[in-house]
């Protein structure tokens, strides 16, 4: 009778599919060499500074990954070639992402004081020093406009999704395709499209202007993100729920849009992640004031247009501004991305 | 014999408060094919003034002298140095922005650790949601003088290719810098159109490609890049629209200039939705009009690109 030995040896899976120690050594040699090859040709060169070195290092890093696996064959040489070129690719198409944000974040920051967020421009003209004023005007302006076309954009936007996934109307298809092709419309359109009916007929520059102006910017993005989450919802529930004798009405209401409530809410925050930052078709619609004010007939100021016009003035203070005001903006933006993340994981998660 | 049963016709009968419900969602539904019909009908209504006095040369003349402003009939309007600054500019930041999303995409899809591709995923929305006027600032403080640089070296290199050629070798707010501020705008978008048709190409295959002795290029280069070449057209003409409408961060990075410009290098040109901007706020009545022509001319061309894509990008959706 065989007797089976215990030992302390666990045989592990082999996973060929890893990365081995050697692949990795392969890899630091092969950046390593690249990075000394983009600082020689800085320094003989006309190249220079961090570009200047990630160009020589993009030039020789598919160069040497080629020519050094080229000893076996021709296909192996040519995946690393690939491998390479499109890491050094992607890597490059995420330095103007770093370098946005690090000139945002260290020019900004230097128009930031005490009572930047609470104090608006009503007795500092724009090239006064860095000490007076704020955005609390700019602030105010774009929450007041984006709330007020949220109240139409969201629902609208959510209906013609319910119109797509629940109705299944005969034009089902056209409103997608027309959703769309919305969203291409170019945002100075749309200002211009507010001015020809809104501000000409109530003869001026307004808060509501400029609302509804966002209204056409931001439908699109809630349409289309709701309609990817109503489609989530199983179709059970709907049945489960005709079966129970309620009406489509019912059903929707209360069973379908409850469940991917918070998927909704991802919709509606990245419509106004959309269009917090338009700039173009303010300008035709809102206008700029340098006061806080909650009128809505009146031009009213915005986050956007106070960089926008800071920067044409061409003030060194005035531009301090403007960056400080985009890192406020940015700071917005973020945080809305933070929160529509947040609740569609949560939706995931059901 | 009896013949077999008439198969019965299914037929759903709505109650009151369904008929009322569907009736007022595709009402509310119908809201963008309106206001799509709105936008057309009103820079019509108001612009057609432009077009009944110039026609056509409206988009062919290259001028904009609103002439005595008292006076609309000594103005002479006419946006063809617009246009071909929209398309320049917007065919630049494509040629240099397709490449790089290609690479972008197969990173992320099939070159990135798992969990870098999520967070990638994430980035890339993030930054396509970076306003504009953001772009348009960056792009004029920390792009302008990169640019100025690169472009005396491409004119002291190569300026006997007539497109980097200019009269006088001053550099600065030039298309090319325009076209690659946009390159940078669009890319995101065209990446994520990009990776996710690269996305759905058919894994089978790509694994057959591996249990052929394939490498990962190989399977990229015969499978996932076939499969998503309509879908990168569809991407690539989203970003062409999205370029060709810019307005702040056009208007920041380009000289407005009515001459037709071909030479990148040189600081002259402009597009049409930055006219608009610029010529905005001082505006004569009858300058208004013009606009508003413009911004009509504008809408159709957009709308016409971005209909293609959407079919492109749809119809490539559909294979799967």
């Amino acid at each position: 009778m065989t007797t089976y030995q215990y030992t302390d040896v666990v045989p592990q899976p082999r996973r060929p599919w890893d990365h081995s120690r050697a692949t990795a050594l392969r890899v630091a040699v092969l950046v390593v060499l690249s990075g000394v090859f983009g600082s020689l040709l800085n320094s003989f060169t006309g190249l220079s500074g961090f570009l200047g070195w990630y160009v020589g290092l993009a030039f020789a890093m598919p160069l040497l990954a080629f020519v050094g696996s080229v000893k076996h064959g021709w296909n192996m040489a040519t995946d690393r070639l690939a491998t390479s070129l499109i890491t050094v690719a992607f890597a490059a198409v995420t330095i103007p992402w770093v370098s946005i944000v690090v000139t945002v974040y260290q020019k900004g920051s230097k128009a930031f004081h005490a009572k930047y967020l609470t104090d608006d421009m009503r007795i500092t003209p724009s090239s006064d020093l860095l000490q007076y004023g704020g955005v609390a005007h700019a602030i105010i302006g774009t929450l007041l406009m984006v709330l007020i076309a949220s109240l139409i954009a969201v629902p609208l936007g959510i209906l013609a999704a319910v119109y797509i996934v629940e109705i299944k109307g005969r034009f089902a298809k056209m409103v997608r395709f027309l959703t769309q092709a919305m969203s291409g419309v170019p945002s100075i359109v749309a200002g211009l499209f507010i001015y020809a009916t809104v501000v000409i007929f109530f003869g001026g520059f307004s808060a509501w202007a400029g609302a509804l102006s966002l209204v056409i910017l931001m439908l699109p993005t809630v349409a289309r993100t709701s309609e990817e989450v109503l489609k989530i919802v199983p179709e059970d529930l709907r049945s489960a729920s005709y079966a129970l004798g309620a009406s489509q009405a019912r059903t929707t209401f209360r069973v379908v849009l409850p469940t991917v409530a918070s998927g909704l809410v991802t919709a509606a925050v990245l419509g106004i992640a959309r269009v917090v930052g338009e700039t173009a078709p303010l300008i035709l619609t809102a206008s700029y004031f340098v006061a806080t004010t909650t009128s809505l007939t009146e031009p009213i100021a915005s986050l956007p247009i106070y960089i926008f016009s800071s920067l044409g003035l061409g003030d060194d203070n005035a531009t301090t501004r403007a960056w400080g005001g985009s890192l406020v903006l940015l700071g917005v933006v973020f945080v809305l991305f933070v929160f529509a993340r947040l609740f569609s994981s949560r939706l995931s998660r059901k | 014999m009896d013949s077999p049963p008439e198969q019965r016709e299914i037929k759903t009968y709505y109650t009151t408060v369904d008929k009322v419900f569907r009736g007022f969602v595709s009402s509310a539904a119908l809201f963008s094919l309106v206001v799509l019909i709105l936008i057309a009908a009103f820079l019509l209504f108001r612009g057609f003034e432009i077009f009944a006095d110039y026609g056509l040369k409206f988009i062919t003349t290259s001028k904009w002298d609103i002439g005595n402003p008292e006076d609309p009939s000594t103005a002479v309007l006419g946006i063809g140095a617009m246009l071909v600054g929209s398309v320049l500019t917007a065919f630049i930041a494509i040629a240099v922005a397709v490449p790089f999303a290609i690479a972008a995409a197969l990173f992320i899809e099939y070159y990135a650790p798992r969990f870098l591709r999520t967070l990638l995923t994430a980035v890339l929305d993030l930054v396509a949601a970076i306003p504009s006027v953001i772009y348009g600032i960056w792009g004029y403080v920390v792009l302008l003088p990169l640019v100025e640089d690169w472009s005396a070296t491409l004119y002291k290199y190569l300026n006997w290719f007539p497109l980097f050629n200019v009269q006088t070798p001053i550099f600065g707010r030039s298309p090319l810098l325009a076209g690659l501020l946009l390159a940078v705008m669009i890319l995101p978008i065209v990446t994520s159109v990009a990776r996710e048709v690269y996305g759905q190409a058919p894994r089978d295959l790509v694994d057959a490609s591996y249990a052929l002795g394939g490498t990962k290029w190989a399977g990229i280069k015969t499978v996932v890049l076939p499969f998503g070449k309509s879908g990168l057209v569809g991407g690539a003409m989203l970003g062409l629209g999205r370029a060709m409408g810019e307005t702040v961060a056009v208007y920041l990075t380009l000289n407005l200039v009515f001459k037709v410009n071909f030479q990148i290098l040189a600081s002259s040109g402009g597009n049409v939705a930055s006219l608009i901007a610029n010529k905005f706020g001082e505006a004569t009545a009858y300058e208004l009009k013009g606009l508003m022509a413009a911004g009509l001319v504008l809408f159709l061309v957009t709308l016409l690109v971005n209909f293609f894509a959407t079919v492109i990008v749809n119809r490539s959706r559909k294979i799967v």
